[in-house]
């Protein structure tokens, strides 16, 4: 078993509300030296077996056509990570 | 004048969605999203809610739902379709509509009777208001923040799209204050404040003549059903 890690992040330029409220709640509490905080998703997609380069552009289609919205959202990473559960 | 009303799980105000097409004269339909059968409709709205819980992106599972590759299919040869907030990020993310809509610039939910600014009427949803008139229209939604690239903005400003603007405050930090937009044909329009609660006496918002007596989102479903009739 191996799992596609996709991992989406709110576009730089944009307003990240959910951050700022989070960075809000750290300055009150242990880590006062936060200066910003972004908040963004991370997916894993389990498969059998190998993944194979075709298996990784088809998460990487997926990542953008549906697990991202590109508009307001970037793909930064699509990855394989071996299951070591 | 039959206008389909889509109904996905968890949305919300399928119901007074009907209601306002009925009391505008029209006759409403609701189709569940399972369905691929939207043949014998004038017109469709995509109502309020929080389709799929909300989950991934509110309006993405939605917009990726059976009956939507009809819809896209039939909005693209003309059908006339209305997205009211959830339906409005359902058209959005569908790729009906251009931008995005992203959480309120102050984290808040926002529920509250919103002043706007219409800005277009040569459009199948305004066309019975009056070029900048101001309308009062409720507003209840957590992620209402409409974006769009700078040059994608600039299409939507440069070609009239922006059917509707917030007026008197911007309520979610929305770009150019934008409360509503359409595609060129003036056939598919998304906004995020309510229409379908502002349809009766004695249960809209609070307008300057008496409480709760807001029918402003009447004329928006009447609009459709006479262009619709005219047609």
């Amino acid at each position: 078993m191996a799992i596609v890690v996709v991992e989406v992040m709110p576009k730089k330029e944009l307003l990240d509300p959910a951050g700022q409220a989070v960075l809000g709640a750290l300055k009150r509490m242990t880590f006062p030296e936060c200066k910003a905080v972004r908040v963004g998703k991370r997916f894993e997609l389990h498969v059998e077996g190998q993944v194979s380069d075709e298996l990784l552009s088809q998460a990487e289609e997926a990542a953008r056509g549906l697990l991202a919205n590109e508009t307001i959202e970037d793909v930064v990473s699509v990855r394989v990570e071996a299951d070591l559960a | 004048m039959r206008i389909g009303v889509v109904v996905f799980p968890g949305s919300l105000d399928d119901g007074d969605a009907v209601r306002a097409i009925g009391l505008a004269g029209g006759t409403a339909v609701k189709i569940w999203h399972e369905s691929r059968d939207i043949e014998d409709i004038d017109a469709l709205v995509l109502p309020g809610g929080f389709s799929f819980g909300d989950y991934l992106r509110c309006g993405a599972i939605a917009a990726r739902s059976p009956i939507m590759s009809e819809v896209v299919h039939q909005a693209k040869k003309g059908l006339p379709v209305l997205g009211i907030c959830n339906g409005f990020q359902i058209l959005l993310e569908s790729g009906l509509l251009p931008g995005g809509l992203i959480r309120n610039r102050d984290g808040r939910f926002i529920c509250r009777d919103q002043k706007l600014k219409v800005e277009n009427t040569s459009n199948v949803w305004t066309s019975k208001f009056s070029e900048s008139q101001e309308i009062t229209i409720p507003l209840k939604s957590g992620e209402g923040g409409f974006i769009a690239g700078t040059e994608s903005l600039k299409k939507i400003e440069g070609e009239g799209l922006v059917t509707l603007r917030y007026s008197r405050s911007n309520p979610n930090g929305s770009s150019l204050d934008i409360a509503g937009i359409s595609d060129r044909s003036g056939r598919i329009m998304g906004l995020m404040p309510h229409p379908e609660h502002a349809v009766e006496l004695g249960f809209g918002p609070d307008v300057d003549e008496a409480m709760k007596s807001g029918q402003d989102g009447l004329t928006m479903f009447r609009s459709a059903v006479e262009m619709l009739a005219h047609a």
